[in-house]
Parts: structure tokens; C-alpha cells; sequence
């Protein structure tokens, strides 16, 4: 791959408790392109996206091993301000999770937390993150109404202008669309689309077809292993290992 | 038809039929040559189309990579699959002209070395017509016209008759003196080449009508017998 590479993984290596849920995982996600990982149920490639902001370090028992280079630093280090990285690596997850509060405070929350109080400045901050998530035109009139009155695909994309607004540099998807209707879902591939020019995005999906439509690298996990890793038009085409062929045509199993 | 949700999906799309366009614009132009430099006994011009062939054969292998991608990347459905489909086949039917049109080119560069057999007046028109009907099949095409394609399809009974009769007259030269007959035949066979190159716009009209109706109306003609004519 002869692109700019944002994230550098060299032999990522996961256990929870005795138990090796990836194996020598090495991969290099390009900057400003949208990386899809696909695979079973199982097969580990939301462990190794949650690796990517040490998500991990939040399930008891769980160790990591390997090199994580956002940037050339090693993320794993143990000097790491891990918090600072889940600024900069944002994440999204399969069932929309806005706060119980506005939708400007949404928005607001982390911007706030980082010590930003000027009003001015934070309403700004909000307009632009919800600009950025194409969700303005549709809340602008009830920025102060509670997020949870939302429709399940806007409270996703004012999810995902949360994690804009603290300026992150990745995007990490966990199936952000599995639980939204056709319509939604094609608003969000299309917003991901948007997105990739000013971030990397990084999106587990267990749609192949979403993979194939959204993303520009598919890496293809199995059982813990990464199996293949190409452009996705190679992929899906005309993939190299006789798995990668086996999953995507659907003679798996 | 509304845009489709996704403006990525929507612009791969314009993209495939702008380069079906581009591809036809270079098809006609290549017959239009073909015909030109006969008639004006012009042998670099008819070497003008075998030279750019290659240009043509470039868009048959670029639409045809865009179509395998859009299928295997969007998964398309109903007419936006049809429209992937007939993309595929247009590209070969105009790719196939294409080479006729260098056939002609090359019969050409043997005839123009020899003195003018006849007054040509039939094979132009002939030309006028086949290149008429590929051009009217793409803009069914574009506006997703299927009388229009239909239109062409009756379209191509007029060339297979003008096909008979400059056969017919040339026979009757072969008949007077073996002198005309490798002449004689160098024009049959452009005759030929644009019978064929009608052919194919009539296939890329069925593709119309496919790709509108979606209903396959191949080889369900019944052929006017030329005999009752």
C-alpha cells in the first residue's frame, strides 16, 4: 500500500484472561480513507478496532501486546495520556448512546470537559460538529429539546458530531448502522463518504455489502487472525486467499 | 427518476454513461472516416482509423472494469442493475464497430490504389444510415427512450436492403469483366461491414428497451423475407 498510513499495528496481539482473542495482527490504515473490517461473528475485529483508543484497557482481565503507531508514537506505551487518545480517536458504536440531556449539550459535553466556557466559542463548536455530521438543518430549531426525542438515525449522527466536536483525528464505527433502517443507513454511508476527507475512518461492519459500498481497504478477519487486507475493489473482485473468496461469495460455514 | 441516497453511487453512474457517450462520439467519428476517406480515395485518412482503434478498445476495457465494480462494490438492483448490464454490452457492440470500421479502413487502403470502379452513391448512403442508427441507439440510451430504440431497430431493414442492392449491382460488374472483380469485392465487403455495423445498433437498441422495460425482446423478430419486398 503506497498510501500515507495513519495508524501502524505491528503484531497486535489480545487476551482476555487466558483466552488469545487476536494473534499477530499487523496492518497500516491509511490516513483519510475509510477502512472496513469484516469477518464472523467472533473472529476479533471489534477487539482489535477497540484497540485502536485502548478501549480495552476497560475490560477486566484483558491485556494487549504489539505496537499501535498513531502518528509513529506507540499508543500502547504506557506513558500514553490515554484520555487525550480517545479525544483523538473518537468512536461510535452500534446502538446510538446520546446523554440524557440536549442536543447542544451533547455536543457540548466534551468541548466543556476539554475547559472550553465561552458561549460564544461553544456554540460555534456545536454548529460546526453538527454541520459536520449533516445533522444541522434537521435540530438547529431544537438545540435545546432533549436528544432522546430524536429519530434512531439522527441521536447515530449526533453521536458521531459528539465525537467530532473534541476535534478528533480517527473515526472508530463498531457497526454504526446495523440497527438503522435502509434510508438511514444510506444517509450514514453517505455522510462516512463526507467524512473521509477530513478523517480516518475506521469502520467494523458485519455487511459486507456495507463494506463494499462505504470503504476503500477491507481487512478480513478470521478467528482471530487477519486473513487478508487489500483494497476493497480487490476484495471484492478477486481476493487472494481461497478464506476471503469462501466468506464473500457466502460458501462459508 | 428520483437521485439515488447515495450522491457517490449517483455520480459512478453519470460517470459510466458519460464514457459510453465518449466511446460512441469516437465510434461514429471512426466510421464517418472510414466512408470519407473511400469516397475521397484517402488512404491517410482511412489510416486515421485502424491508428486510433486502440483509443476505442482503451473505453471497452475502462467501462467494462467500472461495470464488474459497480456490481461487485454497490450491489444494484432493478434499473440501476439493468443500466450496469446494458453498459456491459454496449461497450462490446461498440467495440465491435469499432473494428469494422477499421475493416472498411483497410479495404480501402486496397481500393484507393486502383482506379474507381462506379460512382459511389449507395454505400455513402449506407454509411449515413448505419452511423444515423448508432447514434440515435445511445441517445435512446441517455434519455431511456424505448420507442425511440425501437425507432432504430425498424431503422435496420433500410440497411440490410441497401446491402442487397449494392450486392446485386455488383454482381453484375463481376459478371462483365474479372477485372472489377477484386474491386467489386473490396466494396461488398465494406457493404458487409456496414450491414453488421447496423446490426449493432440494433443490438444496443434491444439493450435500450431491456434496460427501460425490462423485457428482453432479442430474437423475437420475425425477418421480413427480402423476396417480398
Amino acid at each position: 500500500m503506497d498510501e500515507p498510513v495513519r495508524i501502524d499495528c505491528q503484531n497486535v496481539e489480545v487476551w482476555y484472561g487466558s483466552k488469545q482473542a487476536l494473534h499477530g495482527i499487523s496492518i497500516r490504515i491509511p490516513s483519510n480513507r475509510v477502512t472496513a473490517l469484516i469477518g464472523p461473528s467472533g473472529c476479533g475485529k471489534s477487539t482489535f478496532l477497540r484497540c485502536l483508543n485502548r478501549m480495552n484497557d476497560l475490560v477486566p482481565g484483558a491485556r494487549t501486546r504489539g505496537s499501535i503507531l498513531l502518528d509513529g508514537e506507540d499508543i500502547l506505551s504506557p506513558a500514553t495520556d490515554v484520555v487525550d487518545l480517545r479525544r483523538r480517536v473518537g468512536m461510535v458504536f452500534q446502538r446510538w448512546n446520546p446523554f440524557p440531556k440536549s442536543v447542544f449539550d451533547n455536543v457540548a459535553y466534551g468541548p466543556r470537559i476539554h475547559g472550553i466556557r465561552d458561549k460564544a466559542r461553544l456554540a460555534e463548536i456545536v454548529e460546526d460538529a453538527l454541520r459536520k455530521a449533516s445533522l444541522w438543518d434537521e435540530v438547529k430549531d431544537r438545540l435545546r429539546s432533549s436528544a432522546l426525542e430524536l429519530s434512531g438515525g439522527q441521536q447515530q449522527r449526533l453521536c458521531i458530531a459528539r465525537a467530532l466536536a473534541v476535534e478528533p483525528e480517527v473515526l472508530l464505527m463498531d457497526e454504526p448502522a446495523s440497527a438503522l433502517d435502509p434510508i438511514s443507513t444510506a444517509r450514514l454511508e453517505d455522510l462516512i463518504g463526507e467524512l473521509k476527507e477530513r478523517y480516518t475512518i475506521v469502520i467494523v461492519t458485519h455487511n459486507m455489502q456495507q463494506a463494499a459500498r462505504v470503504s476503500d481497504y477491507t481487512g478480513f478477519f478470521y478467528m482471530g487472525r487477519l486473513v487478508e487486507y487489500d483494497r476493497t475493489q480487490t476484495i471484492f473482485t478477486s481476493p487472494a486467499q481461497e478464506q476471503t473468496e469462501a466468506y464473500i461469495t457466502g460458501r462459508f460455514g | 427518476m428520483k437521485p439515488h441516497t447515495s450522491k457517490a453511487f449517483e455520480s459512478e453512474l453519470e460517470r459510466l454513461q458519460q464514457q459510453i457517450l465518449r466511446m460512441g462520439a469516437l465510434v461514429e467519428k471512426a466510421i464517418e472516416d472510414a466512408m470519407a476517406s473511400l469516397v475521397e480515395r484517402d488512404g491517410e485518412r482511412a489510416r486515421g482509423v485502424i491508428a486510433r482503434d486502440h483509443e476505442i478498445n482503451r473505453y471497452e476495457v475502462e467501462i467494462d472494469e467500472r461495470c464488474i465494480e459497480l456490481l461487485a462494490l454497490r450491489q444494484p438492483a432493478a434499473t440501476d442493475l439493468r443500466l450496469i448490464i446494458t453498459g456491459l454490452k454496449i461497450s462490446t457492440d461498440l467495440e465491435r464497430i469499432g473494428d469494422l470500421a477499421v475493416n472498411m479502413s483497410e479495404r480501402v487502403l486496397e481500393l484507393v490504389d486502383q482506379p474507381p470502379l462506379k460512382p459511389l452513391i449507395d454505400l455513402p448512403r449506407m454509411a449515413d444510415a448505419a452511423r444515423d442508427m448508432v447514434r440515435r441507439s445511445l441517445d435512446a440510451y441517455v434519455q431511456r427512450d424505448a420507442a425511440a430504440a425501437k425507432a432504430v431497430c425498424e431503422s435496420d431493414d433500410v440497411v440490410d436492403r441497401l446491402n442487397d442492392q449494392i450486392f446485386r449491382e455488383l454482381l453484375t460488374y463481376m459478371m462483365e469483366n474479372p477485372a472489377n472483380i477484386s474491386r467489386a469485392l473490396g466494396l461488398i465487403l465494406i457493404a458487409r461491414y456496414l450491414e453488421r455495423i447496423a446490426d449493432h445498433a440494433t443490438n444496443i437498441s434491444e439493450m435500450v428497451i431491456y434496460l427501460v422495460k425490462g423485457k428482453d425482446i432479442r430474437h423475437t423478430h420475425v425477418p421480413e423475407d427480402p423476396r417480398f419486398c
